[in-house]
């Protein structure tokens, strides 16, 4: 069944559909959009040096997107507005990526999967890696659950309550690694954080406690998920922006209902 | 009594900088008793209630904390975000869960009961310092920390909170430190008042205090004719047997 590469697609999306409608919640709460953005524009840097030292696509992701996440928060420590340092890392992060995929010969030809995505391309270890990196996401936010959300809503009540908001970023940061790696297959760096943001958008809506936005939004991914993929087969155009473009459909459509 | 919390000589610095904001800060608070700290802004008010919840190191002196202390607090200022949803209900459990019952009582005990369902952005200022109030209320706290808990109320929702804080500790018994801007309500509703400018200026009951000098200095003479507008009402057995006293004329650098 799994030969079905069409089966392997809709398996892969559904993966990352439950990580990120979750965590995209988080990305949400805390205002990490450009955060999530610098993270998954350093993937394509990722890419480049696990091409040219020949390591596994997803380590070498993982590595850059963690390095940003450390060399933001060095920054800001340094007095640098947070806005700034962002705009500085994600674009940067994206041209020295370009710059050095332009040495890798072999890169060069399947560049664009790796800015876009190429769901239908997903092979059976992908899909280990994809679901293993979804369900270490899942259970990371559910273990911290209590304590992200309170220093999410309040970090002074936090820190009052014995949290350390420091080890909450760290945890925020590990987890966005994570979905950068298994998303760069699937949507491509440049789409991944319309992912976490478009899906758990649109779930606010209809939520009145943050547990049930969590739901809502893994549903929302899922459905953009099958949605985008579908369209895609109909229609010939590419998958992962076939998958975004049906998020933001989701989120247009629940703009007519009230907000809760 | 012993207090529950006592600093000794305490010394911290502004955050991020070698400048101390607060020298050799003795301090206490004994159960059951209302301490006030007032002081112009900058005078290291909240920066020595951060210290004593343990939130900022310490360049010299030190904290004793009665063993098992319970502390509930309601921080400065507590920024509501429209895209976090949040049910009065669930924030009550946050960060750790309590039941429906104890959560009840909690709202009901600072005059809100029944808002559980509603969304923590929907409430009015009053109310939602209210529910702030009975979270801090939750596990039993021997001792509550209120950083200016009426900023953004009315004049009588403010004189209407510190009756309610007067209430809860009639209550449970528990002492209050609190920050404030409201000087002469505020001072009114207190056992005790400390100003503060960088060191303690002057402490004592809020009628010694009004009446000191260094509070003058600070805050200007005519500031003492308000004090009328609270009374506080002695409807509890402390011994007031803290001496007032000064011991800085070095004030306001």
């Amino acid at each position: 069944m799994l030969d079905d590469f069409l089966i392997r697609a809709v398996l892969a999306g559904l993966g990352l559909a439950l990580a990120a409608g979750m965590l995209g919640c988080f990305v949400v709460w805390r205002r990490m959009a450009y955060f999530g953005d610098s993270t998954a524009h350093a993937a394509i840097l990722g890419v480049a040096l696990s091409l040219a030292f020949d390591l596994s696509i997803y380590a070498g992701t993982i590595a850059t997107a963690l390095a940003v996440a450390l060399l933001v928060s060095m920054l800001t420590s340094r007095g640098h507005a947070m806005d700034t340092v962002l705009g500085v890392i994600a674009h940067s992060a994206l041209a020295f990526g370009l710059v050095a995929i332009s040495f890798v010969p072999s890169a060069r030809v399947d560049l664009a999967s790796y800015l876009f995505g190429d769901i239908l391309a997903v092979g059976r270890s992908d899909l280990l890696w994809i679901w293993g990196g979804s369900f270490l996401i899942l259970g990371l936010l559910c273990w911290r659950w209590q304590n992200l959300v309170t220093a999410s809503v309040n970090e002074e009540l936090a820190m009052a309550a014995g949290i350390d908001p420091r080890l909450e970023r760290l945890v925020m940061s590990v987890a966005l690694a994570l979905l950068v790696a298994i998303a760069i297959r699937i949507v491509g760096s440049l789409l991944i954080s319309a992912m976490l943001i478009i899906p758990a958008a649109t779930a606010r809506r209809f939520a009145a406690t943050p547990e049930r936005m969590a739901a809502i939004a893994c549903i929302i991914a899922a459905l953009s998920v099958l949605a985008g993929l579908w369209a895609s087969l109909r229609l010939d155009t590419p998958a992962g922006p076939s998958i975004v473009a049906s998020a933001a459909a989701f989120f247009m459509f629940a703009q007519v209902f009230r907000s809760h | 009594m012993t207090a529950l919390i006592a600093s000794e000589k305490l010394t911290i610095n502004r955050p991020g900088t070698t400048e101390p904001v607060l020298r050799d800060v003795d301090f206490h608070i004994v159960p059951g008793e209302i301490v006030t700290v007032v002081g112009p802004n900058g005078s290291g008010k909240s920066s020595l209630i951060r210290a004593l919840l343990g939130h900022m190191p310490l360049i010299a002196g030190r904290i004793d904390r009665r063993a098992g202390l319970r502390i509930g607090y309601v921080p400065q200022r507590v920024q509501l975000d429209r895209s976090i949803p949040m049910t009065v209900r669930r924030f009550l459990s946050l960060p750790r869960w309590v039941g429906g019952q104890v959560a009840a009582l909690a709202l009901a005990r600072t005059g809100v009961a029944g808002l559980e369902a509603r969304q923590l952005t929907e409430l009015s200022g009053g109310q939602f310092q209210r529910v702030l109030l009975a979270r801090a209320l939750l596990h039993d706290p021997h001792l509550l920390v209120l950083d200016e808990p009426t900023q953004g109320l009315d004049q009588p929702g403010i004189v209407a909170f510190y009756q309610l804080i007067e209430e809860v500790r009639r209550q449970t018994g528990a002492a209050v430190l609190m920050v404030s801007h409201d000087l002469l309500v505020v001072m009114g509703a207190s056992d005790r008042v400390i100003c503060l400018n960088g060191h303690i200026c002057c402490e004592g009951t809020p009628q010694y205090v009004g009446n000191a000098p260094e509070y003058r200095a600070l805050f200007g003479a005519d500031s003492k004719g308000t004090l009328a507008l609270y009374r506080h009402h002695h409807d509890h057995d402390h011994d007031h047997d803290h001496d007032p006293h000064h011991d800085c004329a070095d004030h306001g650098e």
